[in-house]
This record gives structure tokens, sequence and C-alpha cells, in this order.
């Protein structure tokens, strides 16, 4: 077997549009904390994302089947670094999160996201020509449950949700059944009440009062409700940059971060607002293309597994700005503040370049 | 779907920025923007030379915030409560009180803040975002509790001033409640100004917006010489009574005490109920301003009134006699005079000496044939019976009893041995302190009674606060009839008489004593339980030849006159040492024509700063 990758059929307008994104959560990153004891976060945000450019062109050259190879090894790897974590990691914020490495701290949850889409890869790869049977069903499950009850543990629930749209791809890709769906639905509204006792009492808090807004404006719904406020008083043209009350004056929370969709859309309004969903959405359909362009069966599901959690996060944070979700702790991929996101993002970016430019392959 | 789902979220989007973006604009602003009350500072009170009497201090409110108070939970509540030292049953009080109100306007937690109270604030500016700090102008008194009834208090302003229509206050207002604080409110209180500021989530202030100007309070020159009035203070001492320094010729109050007294600055720090209920049950009456509120007979001072009926109506002649036997049986009763129990009367007393010796069988007699009618009118034309008009609230008009008072206020005939009493000041008959100065100042100046006033009358023309008449009362007394008055009241003092006590060679002072018996309406119940003991009584003025100075002293339970002699001779005395130096006149000349040259400035700056 020949394989040739040529360098331009890399996937550039994947990685351009990226950094546009990027470059845009900078600058409201910038805009958002400059003046408070956070400033300095675009500058650190600016390296992040010139290491994760070259991380991603980096993986790009690398052929993705040395990888999916090798990811049992990298899942074992994984998940024991998970339980570890749980074990022996420090608790930063009341949470295990983090592993610190030097003077920076490194978000595990983020890397075993693409751990397992490597690995879900990897295991459809092999069957091609095979039905979904529930064998498959319980495998994928457990493959992506583990590190996602490890993350949830943390407690991470939303980096843990973003898991299971990795399986779900995954499984609709290798071609579902109309009655495993109907079963599949019934067995999760089974499940509702008891997932609800295992939660935390502040994650059933944001349940409550995101299904009942006006239950309690200071405490879990606070968040939500002044991200609306930011959003809706941004109007048309938005506050300008800079402008944003709402997030320079500290109403709306962590608006350097997982909220930092809703500064953006308070300064540059519904027209802001409208370019970069429509970025996000020519990413994205540049992912799915990748997917379908792809030189074989595993380079499809990887790029399939990539486009699933961009897709997952996106609509999640950008919804959840708006009440549309109950809070979690996602953040919105290239635009939100965080070393290991920004990283984790580009690397996925780079694995799905690397099997654009291995399109022609065979 | 990807692209469907897209299209749902811009949807979403576009509802909340365009479809209701007005909504949440003005949610945005609230949160950000909040109206604080810039206090203006209330003039200060001075004395005639310009001593402070009334200042400010600066303090701190603890402010709630009303907007945002949805967030404003049960348990948030009982917190800040606790925090702050209050009831949280008191705060929701509060908040009812002022649902109506203005949301901007927030509602005062606590008048004076201790460090505690600050500490919290500002340390649960997270927790509690809703609170605010405000400094303000707290009321001062530098001199305590001097001349505290004359001066009043100030004090929130109550839900009734409120809810009265034309009322330019608002909720937390601080007033004047009382005394001079009270009736001069409208120069002494400023124009509170606001402040919009920007604010953090956590209620930090980020930068001011715009700014109303607060306009400050005039200062009030009050014709009260501390001087005086400390000699006045000193002398009544421990004692339940009043002192009232007058001068005769201009109305001028010099002096004004009550005692007991209270302390003005626990009013403007907000009394709590305890202390509120001591004020109130206290038997002395605390809260009175006995100088203008005391309703009592006046005694033997009132025989000047009687003795002027007699002189002027010709009913008795300068060389007219009684044969006093230590009592007098008219209408089938026995008067008795005060001599009786030592067995003797006076003897034969002309009016010279009924005056010196008070001799109550010379006064019956003359009672006698006056009749009611004409005591009651020389009583009332001698500024009894009725409000001297003086500049305070709540003055007590008194009672000169008639006939017709009989008759329409007891619903009974009157009784023929009345007039008898009434003749000596006993009876019915009830004067203030501030009357019987009032009087005595009227007759030893011939007839004109200056109205009695304790701010400076240039000041309030300039500052444009309404004055009403001014005019003196005319009623002009015979000389004879004054100077046989006069003569009589120099008598009482250096003749031997009832007030020989005060006698002092060289002390040109004369004056009337009295001991009443009967106890006022107000404070017939707190007499009562000191077994009926009388109230004391002494008018006395100087120069006696061309008064300058009035001073009437009331003591309660006094006993005997005796008591009130002294007190009136020690503030006289001041008075006379501290203007022996300068050319008196002159002075207040001097005085006045200083106050209306600065009160003009005071009232050109506040034009200015009102017409900004």
């Amino acid at each position: 077997m020949e394989r040739t990758a040529r360098f331009r059929d890399a996937g550039w307008v994947l990685l351009l549009l990226a950094l546009v994104i990027a470059a845009i959560g900078i600058a409201e990153i910038y805009s958002t904390t400059e003046h408070s004891a956070l400033a300095g976060q675009a500058h650190k945000q600016i390296y992040w994302v010139l290491l994760g450019t070259a991380v991603a062109i980096i993986v790009s050259r690398i052929d993705y089947h040395i990888l999916l190879e090798q990811s049992p090894w990298i899942y074992i790897g994984t998940v024991a670094m998970l339980t570890l974590l749980l074990a022996v990691g420090p608790r930063i914020a009341g949470t295990k999160r983090w592993f610190p490495i030097g003077g920076l701290t490194f978000q595990v949850s983020e890397f075993a996201k693409l751990v397992i889409i490597l690995a879900v890869a990897a295991y459809f790869a092999d069957r091609a020509g095979k039905a979904v049977g529930w064998m498959d069903f319980a495998k994928v499950g457990a493959m992506v449950g583990l590190p996602a009850v490890l993350v949830a543990l943390e407690p991470d629930l939303g980096t843990a949700l973003t898991f299971v749209p990795i399986g779900a791809a995954g499984i609709f890709l290798a071609g579902i059944r109309t009655k495993q769906i109907a079963v599949l639905v019934l067995l999760g509204a089974m499940l509702l009440p008891v997932g609800w006792h295992f939660l935390k009492p502040y994650q059933r808090d944001r349940l409550t009062s995101f299904i009942n807004p006006s239950h309690d404006t200071q405490g879990s719904s606070y968040q939500g409700a002044q991200s609306k406020i930011a959003i809706g008083s941004g109007g048309f043209w938005g506050k300008g940059f800079g402008n944003g009350t709402q997030s320079r004056l500290g109403f709306v929370p962590v608006s350097h971060a997982d909220f930092v969709f809703a500064a953006f859309a308070e300064e540059q309004g519904f027209l802001g607002t409208l370019v970069v969903l429509l970025l996000y959405l020519a990413l994205l359909l540049r992912l799915l293309d990748s997917a379908q362009t792809a030189g074989d069966r595993a380079g499809r599901f990887l790029c399939a597994g990539i486009a699933a959690v961009f897709f997952f996060q996106v609509v999640i944070n950008a919804g959840m700005m708006i009440g549309l979700f109950p809070i979690t702790g996602i953040p919105l991929p290239l635009m939100s503040q965080g070393g290991s996101t920004a990283l984790g993002t580009f690397l996925a970016l780079g694995l799905a370049m690397s099997v654009n430019m291995r399109r022609f392959v065979n | 779907m990807v692209a469907a789902v897209f299209l749902g979220l811009l949807i979403g989007y576009w509802r909340l920025q365009i479809g209701q973006h007005r909504q949440y604009e003005e949610a945005a602003e609230r949160n950000r923007i909040r109206n604080l009350p810039v206090t203006a500072p209330r003039g200060r009170i001075l004395d005639r030379e310009g001593k402070v009497l009334a200042d400010n201090f600066p303090a701190f409110q603890v402010l709630l915030v009303r907007e945002g108070l949805e967030s404003l939970t049960p348990v948030r509540l009982a917190g800040i409560a606790k925090g702050l030292g209050i009831e949280a049953a008191d705060i929701q009080q509060e908040l009812d009180r002022s649902a109506r109100l203005p949301r901007f306007q927030p509602i005062v937690l606590k008048n004076s803040a201790t460090m505690g109270d600050i500490a919290f604030v500002e340390a649960h500016r997270w927790d509690y975002p809703e609170l605010d700090l405000l400094q303000v102008h707290q009321r001062s008194y530098p001199r305590r509790g001097i001349a505290a009834s004359a001066l009043g208090y100030v004090g929130e302003v109550s839900e009734e001033a409120l809810a009265r229509p034309g009322s330019v206050h608002q909720m937390g207002d601080i007033i004047g409640k009382s005394g001079i604080e009270r009736t001069y409110d409208r120069v002494l209180a400023g124009r509170n100004g606001m402040r919009r500021v920007v604010v953090n989530s956590r209620g930090q202030e980020m930068g001011s917006m715009t700014t109303i100007d607060a306009v400050a309070g005039n200062d009030l020159r009050l014709t009260l010489d501390l001087d005086v009035q400390m000699a006045a203070e000193a002398a009544l001492g421990g004692q339940t009574g009043a002192i009232v320094a007058l001068d005769p010729e201009t109305g001028e109050i010099l002096a004004m005490v009550s005692h007991p007294s209270f302390d003005p600055e626990a009013f403007a720090r907000g009394v709590d109920s305890e202390t509120w209920k001591k004020l109130t049950t206290d038997p002395g009456k605390p809260l009175l301003n006995k100088a203008i509120q005391a309703h009592l007979a006046p005694g033997s001072v009132f025989k000047i009134v009687t003795g002027a009926a007699g002189l002027e109506t010709g009913t008795v002649r300068p060389d007219f006699t009684v044969n006093c036997y230590g009592s007098l049986t008219v209408y089938g009763r026995t008067f008795r005079d005060w001599t009786y129990e030592k067995g003797h009367g006076h003897g034969t007393v002309d009016i010279h000496s009924a005056i010196v010796h008070s001799c109550d069988v010379y006064f019956y007699t003359i009672g006698k044939m006056l009749g009611i009618e004409k005591l009651a009118f020389f009583a009332k034309n001698l500024g009894l019976g009725s409000r001297t008009g003086i500049d305070l609230p709540g003055e007590d008009p008194g009672l000169v009893p008639s006939p017709e008072w009989a008759k329409r206020v007891q619903k009974r005939p009157w009784w023929a041995g009345e007039t008898i009493s009434v003749a000596i000041g006993q009876g019915a008959v009830a004067v203030t302190p501030l009357q019987l100065a009032y009087m005595i100042g009227g007759v030893v100046s011939g007839g004109v009674l200056q109205k009695p006033h304790l701010a400076f009358r240039e000041q309030l023309r300039v500052l444009n606060v309404a004055e009403d008449d001014e005019t003196p009362r005319r009623f002009p007394l015979h000389p004879t009839t004054v100077e046989l008055l006069s003569n009589g009241m120099r008598g009482v003092v250096n003749e031997g008489g009832t007030a020989s006590v005060a006698y002092e060679p060289g002390l040109d002072m004369g004056g009337k004593t009295g001991t009443a018996q009967v106890v006022s309406s107000k404070l017939q119940e707190s007499a009562r339980k000191s077994e009926f003991r009388n109230n004391a009584w002494f008018v006395g003025y100087s120069p006696t030849d061309k008064p300058e100075i009035v001073v009437c002293a009331l003591v309660l339970q006094g006993e005997h006159s005796a008591l009130a002699v002294p007190m009136v001779r020690d503030v006289i005395k001041t008075y006379l040492a501290k203007n022996a130096a300068r050319r008196p006149k002159d002075n207040q000349m001097q005085t006045q024509i200083r106050v209306m040259s600065e009160v003009r400035g005071n009232a050109l700056e506040a034009d200015g700063n009102g017409g900004r």
C-alpha cells in the first residue's frame, strides 16, 4: 500500500476558519478582562493558540493510522491517568480536574475526549460491513462510559457529557436500526430519575432553575439571567468593543471563559453573533466534508467524532447562554479562554487535517 | 441537520437581541446604575455672637438599595438583619412601607452606622450587594443639652408628614421635629442632591455619571446669648422648671431653659424605644419646653396685672389703703393672706407696700372692686391668655378665666369668689413663664409688648422666610401707673420685700415673686404625687429705670418663691457683667449688622447653587 500525503491538500481552510474564530475570541477576552485582575489572559491565550496551531500542523503530518494502531494503549493510559487524578490529584476550586505540570495546569479530560474519538474510530474501522448489534452498544458504551464516569466524579459533568456524542456519532455512522433507537429512548427515559439521584445539589439546582428560571435569580439561574440580559441588551449592533457593561462590571460570570460568547454578543450584537455562528457552521461543514471524503472508514469515523464533539459543544454553549439548555461547564471551543481546551481543540483539528490530507490514498 | 440546529440557535439570539432588546437593555441599565442620594448639610444654629449651638459631623448611614429586590430572599434578609443587629421583621416592615416609592430610592436601615456595621457592609459586598453606605451629615450639638428645649431636635420625617399634601420631603429625610429646628426647618434644611453611579456586580462604585449637587442649608443666628443661657442653665440646675430671659425693648429672647431636658444628639442618632419610653414617662416631662408649654397659675406675679387694672381704671388711687388683718371675708367665704399662719396681717397697706410685701388682702379688695370683667380685660391686654407668638412650635396660650369662659368651657356660672382668687393669680388663671416675662416687660416698658422671638428678623427677611406680624402689642399705660408699679417692684428686692434675698448693693433690679398653689392640667399628675407642693415664681428685671432684660424663673414644686429669686438674680448679674464693659445697645446693633451682612452672603451663595 502506497500512501501519499500531500501538504497542499491538508485542509488549510479548516485551520484558517479556526484561527479567525480564535482571533475573535482573543479580542473578546481582551475586551472583557484587560481592565480587571484577569488582565493578561488574552496574551496567554495568544500563546496557546499559536502553540495549538503548531501542534495541529505537526499532527496533520503524522499518519492517523499510526495513532489508531496505538489507540488501545493510549486509551488505557488515559483511563489510568483519570483514575490517578481522582486518587491523588490536587483539589483546585473544589474539583480534581487538573494536573499541575510546572507552572501550568493540565486538564486531562480535554485530552481524554480525543482519546475516545480515536478509540471509537479504531473500534468501528475494523467492523466494516457488519450491522450494529447490541454487543456493539455495550462495548462502545463501556468505552465511552468508563472515562465519562471518571470525569463526572471529578466532578465535571459538562466535559463528561461531551463524550456522549462521540459514541453516538460512531453508532449512527455505523448504521443503527429504528427499533434500536426506540429501545434506547425508552431506556433513557427510565434511567432519568436514577440519574437525578446521582446529581450533586448544585447540579440539581441548575436543572430546576433551568426549568423554572424565576425560581431564584441570585443563585443558580442568576448566571443564566445575567447572560440573557447581556445578550439581549446587545441589540442588533452591539454596545461596541470594550463597552459591555454586563461583562465588564462582572454581572456575567467568567465572561472570558465559559460565558465569552455572552460577552461577545453583548458587545457585537446580533450581527457579530451571526458572523461567528456562520464561521462555526462553515468549520463544521468542512469537518463533515472531511468525513465524507476521508480515504478510509477509520478516517471517516475520526472526522465524524471530532465534528460531533465540536457541534455538541458549540450548540450547548451557545444555547445555554440564551437559556435553551441548563448551565453546565462546557466551554465554547476556540473562543473560551483556557489552555487545555485550546490545545485539545487544535489537536483534534490536526487529526482532521491529517485525514483530509490523506484522502486520495489507495 | 447541522444547519437546521444553527438556524434554531440564530432564532434564539434574534429573539433576545432584537425581539426583547429593550427589556434586556433596561435590565442591564438597572444592573449597573445606582442612584444614591447626596445629603445636604443642615445649616448651623448660632447664638447671637456666632457661637455654634448646632452643627453637623460626618457619619454613615446603612442603606438598602431597592433596585433588584427580587433577589432578597428571607434567608438573605435574615443575614443582613443579623449582621447589623436589627430585626428582620423591621426591615421587612420598612420595605412594605416603601413599596410604592420609586425603586431608586433606597431605604435607611441604620442612621448612624457603628464601625462594626461599616465593616459588615464592606466585608459582605459580594453576599449583600444591595447594602450600601452613605456619608451623611449628622446633627450635633456641641454644647450638648444646653438650650435643648429651645433648639429642639431633628429626626427622620414621619409617614404622616410625608402623606401631607404638598410635602417636599422624601422618605428618610431628616427634618426638624421640635423647637427652632422645626420652626426654621425651611431655612436650615438644605436640598439633597443625587448621584448616578456605575456599580459592578459587587455593588462597588466604578464611576460617577451625573451629579445633582446638594445645596447646604443656611446658618441661623439666634438672639440667644450663650453666656446668659449658660448662667440660666446653671441657675436652674437640677430643679424642674424653666427660665426665660428676654429684652423687653426688642422681644429678643436671651436665654431659655427648661429642665429636665434631653440630649438632642440622641434623636439625631435615632432614639430606641427604651429611651423614648423613658423620655415620655418621666414625671419631669423632658420633652415639654416648660418655658412656653407649662400651663400654671402665676400666683402673686399676677398682682401686677390687678394693680395695673386698679390704677388704670381709677378704681384705686395712689393713696388708697387697705387694712390687712391676715384674711378677708367676702361672699361668705374667708380668703386668707399668706401671712395668716403667722398670726398677723400686713396692717395698713397702699399699692406700694402691697406689692413690696405681696399683700393678698389688698389685692382681694381691689379685685372685688374691679370685678372679673375688668381684671380679664387687663390681663388679656397685658399679654396673658393668648400665645405671645414666639417662633417656637407648641406654645401654650395660657388661660384668663371669665364668666363667658365658665359658661362656654365649664358649663357653669361664674362664682363670685373666683374673682377674688384670680386677683392674686390663683384659681383658673394659667400662664407660661414666657408670658410672665412678656407681661412684666410690657408693664415696665409702659405698655409696649414686643413680640418674643429667637431668630433675628433681619436675616429672615433676607432669606425670604415669611415673617408674620412683628408689630408689638400696644396697650399704653399711664406713666403714673408704670411708675407706681415699678417702684413697688423695686421695693420687692430693695426694701425688704419678698425678694430681698436678691438684694445686693449696686444691683439695680426689680421684680415680683409668686407662689402658686394651683396646678395645671398638664402637670397636674406629677404635681399630685409630690403632695401639692407649690410652684415658685420670680420675674425680675434690670435696670429698673430702663429695663434691658426681664428674667422669669419657675421652679415646679419649689415650695416658696425664695427658690426662684436667686436664679433670676444670677442670670441678671451675668448679663450686666457681660454688658458693663461694652455699651450693650451698640453691641447689639453691631451684632445685627454683622448678622445681616453674613446672612446676605449666604443667601446669595444659595441662590447661585440653586440656579445651576
